[in-house]
């Protein structure tokens, strides 16, 4: 048998669990159409979103198998993964016993701002008429074209008050360290409609090396190095004070993993103690924002050699900070059944599977 | 307490200022240096001045941190009564454009530091300076210097033009497994890059709370391009790491590797046997805030032999002279202040026993 499936630990889902990281998709990109103005789906059929990468279609680094996806997890009646309701209902929310499960859909951002909040707002309709109504087990995200604010937090304010939409979605790579100030209007309207501020992981941002010393040469280094996006931009939300000036802010790390956050948070301690002079705006210990202003969820769950190792990282973070997530349908779905390698208590595994998402996002 | 004559596996010196390269320098960089003016060329990954790049105690009266022989001496060799400490010069000869600049700069650095440094203090060793730029340049300069075995790493910094692991880097590991020299890979950019994937920070502490990040790519790449395949023998310190990131990077890694191993089929063996084997860290920063949490991510790394004890002077990450991270077992400290060293550096074997 494999290292992988021995593993004899399966734990029973109980009743009504929480996935923090399900992405639809769309069969085709028609399905926009009815949001989407005339003259921004001619501009995508004849240009194409422009992000920063050398194809037009495809990815930088080829993934691990079509669509990034699980090979099971192609629906029926064809389409790609995650593209049918009735389908992800059999297989992910029925079978996992799922009480309420946030979207977080995924598009490349466009280098045209002007488009990416038109597709921003549209994706955002889609997302209620076509998944939300239908299933009312699903949250939706309101996604914005973060750089540009002022469009940004028109969104924001749009969807304020509208409880289909549990938090605001940016990706972990922006043009800029999100702490920078062009980003402050998204987390001062974040906090006016008292919504939690998501940062979902993509490959694809301002186009910067995925590291400081040049382009991986394989998706196996680029897809690991990701989890380096979400430490650059706790580090500047921290350093650059935005969260001593937005006290109510609130943000969740999706997809990143979390076994470097307590590593980071020293760190950052460190380092601010001998150089806070330099960041004036960051009056406490980084570690204590940390601790107070950002939740994470599991996926994709790092894999201690020793598995209770990963009880210490927890441990350090806080019970109450941590969120599971499958990331259905792609390819390193978390299986809520496995996806611990340690076995949870009753307390811990109620907090980590249901309570600490239910009171982030208000669900009852 | 440190056992006496411990090794110190990381301590700094600078150029102060270009006027000090020149004597080692051919007429014709000489003058070219002269005429256009060339000087400074201290790397942005340390800035002199700031305060984590020397403690306030060790900050000489006139000058940059670490150019003052006496104060080292007084200091780290016999202040933490060593028996030998490897230097490393952190200098933008690795980091300039021109790659004959590079080569010209470095060279001078090697001669100067043989002359300023080695020979003024028999308990001192040196990393050589290497113009990664020119990989060709690097080689050539490891064999100009290895006969010097006072020299007894090769050092390069985290994150260069293309990722460490790349082939193009190759005749440098090459060149370090002919000698025995292990590569040296210090925290710090040439800036060929943004210093983080989402641009860059309006601060030096982010920057700087960035080096995990580069040395943890610079390690990824050289396990998934294979050099370890291609060059057996070779170890790699990670110098002023942090250490503590190790253990979830390690994690990370090995899912990664379970999941996508299929790309990068010569990849064999588990990151977690492959850093253990070929990889070793200098213990000083070590990012973590006491003893419980120390002797925790020791017991997430789970290997006495990988660490490498050093004060990592001047920088400032502790004072007095706690120079290790608080908690060590003592067993361990012997073995990265004595047995550690000497395992890694063949060198250093070879000269002090």
């Amino acid at each position: 048998m494999s290292e992988i499936l021995d593993r004899a630990r399966d734990q029973p889902v109980r009743a009504g669990i929480v996935d923090c990281d399900i992405h639809p998709t769309m069969r085709s990109k028609k399905e926009l159409d009815p949001w989407l103005p005339e003259r921004w789906r001619e501009h995508l059929a004849e240009y194409g979103a422009q992000v920063r990468i050398p194809f037009t279609s495809g990815t930088q680094y080829p993934k691990s198998a079509p669509a990034t996806a699980r090979r099971d997890a192609w629906p029926p009646s064809g389409g790609p993964p995650g593209s049918d309701l009735a389908f992800m209902r059999e297989q992910l929310l029925d079978a996992n016993d799922i009480a309420w499960g946030v979207l977080a859909p995924l598009s490349a951002a466009a280098r045209n701002t002007d488009l990416g909040a038109a597709y921003c707002n549209a994706v955002n309709e889609w997302q209620i008429e076509n998944w939300v109504k239908p299933e009312p087990r699903l949250r939706a995200c309101v996604t914005v074209a973060q750089d540009d604010a002022a469009l940004a937090v028109a969104e924001i304010e749009h969807r304020a008050g509208d409880p289909n939409f549990v938090q605001i979605l940016l990706p972990s790579k922006t043009t800029e360290p999100l702490g920078r100030k062009r980003y402050w209007p998204i987390f001062a309207g974040a906090c006016a409609a008292k919504l939690p501020v998501a940062v979902h992981v993509n490959s694809v941002g301002g186009g910067y090396a995925s590291t400081a010393g040049g382009w991986p040469s394989f998706y196996l280094q680029d897809h690991h190095l990701n989890v380096h996006s979400f430490q650059a931009q706790i580090a500047s939300l921290v350093l650059e004070g935005v969260f001593e000036h937005h006290p109510g802010l609130k943000m969740v790390m999706i997809e990143g993993g979390f076994a470097w956050l307590p590593m980071l948070a020293w760190r950052l301690d460190k380092a601010w103690e001998r150089m806070r002079d330099e960041v004036p705006e960051c009056r406490r210990p980084p570690s204590e924002y940390i601790r107070e202003h950002l939740w994470f969820t599991t996926q994709p769950m790092e894999e201690p050699e020793q598995p209770e190792h990963l009880r210490d990282t927890i441990d350090w973070i806080g019970w109450d900070k941590i969120m599971f997530a499958t990331d259905y349908p792609h390819w390193d779905y978390d299986d809520p059944r496995t996806a611990f390698p340690i076995r949870l208590s009753n307390a811990e595994h109620s907090t980590v599977f249901r309570d600490n998402a239910c009171g982030l996002y208000g669900l009852a | 307490m440190l056992p006496n004559g411990a090794i110190d596996c990381d301590v700094h010196v600078a150029v102060p200022a270009m006027a000090a390269l020149l004597p080692y320098m051919s007429q014709a960089w000489r003058e070219m240096i002269v005429t256009r003016g060339t000087d400074g060329l201290d790397l942005a990954s340390y800035p002199v001045g700031a305060p984590i790049a020397c403690r306030p105690d060790w900050r000489p009266a006139n000058g940059k941190p670490g150019t003052d022989l006496a104060i080292l001496q007084r200091e780290v060799l016999d202040g933490f009564g060593l028996r030998a400490a490897i230097v490393n010069c952190l200098h933008g000869g690795q980091a300039v454009h021109s790659e004959d600049l590079a080569r010209a700069l470095c060279q001078a650095v090697n001669d100067w530091l043989v002359a300023e440094w080695l020979d003024k203090d028999a308990r001192l060793r040196a990393s050589i300076v290497v113009p990664a730029q020119n990989p060709g340049y690097a080689a050539d300069e490891i064999d100009r210097c290895a006969h010097d075995h006072r020299f007894v790493q090769v050092q390069l910094l985290a994150s260069n033009e293309i990722t460490l692991g790349r082939k193009y880097y190759w005749p440098i590991y090459e060149a370090a497994a002919r000698h025995g020299l292990p590569i040296g890979i210090h925290g710090g950019s040439a800036y060929r890059h943004a210093p983080t994937s989402v641009g860059w920070p309006s601060h030096y502490a982010q920057d700087y709370v960035s080096h995990t990040m580069g040395l943890e790519s610079a390690l990824l790449s050289l396990m998934a391009e294979g050099v370890f395949n291609h060059v057996p023998d070779l170890r790699v310190v990670l110098i002023e790491s942090g250490v503590s990131w190790l253990p979830g990077f390690l994690w990370r890694a090995i899912k990664s590797w379970r999941g996508l191993r299929g790309e990068t089929p010569w990849f064999t063996k588990s990151p977690a046997d492959l850093v253990r084997q070929h990889v070793r860290l200098t213990s000083q920063p070590f990012d973590a805030p006491g003893a419980e949490e120390v002797r925790k991510i020791l017991t997430h790394i789970d290997c006495d032999e990988m660490l490498l004890f050093s004060s990592d002077f001047p920088h400032w990450h502790f004072d007095g002279i706690d120079a290790l991270p608080p908690g060590t077992p003592y067993a361990l400290v012997h073995k990265m202040a004595l047995d550690n060293p000497l395992a890694t550096y063949p060198r250093l074997k070879e000269t002090l026993s």
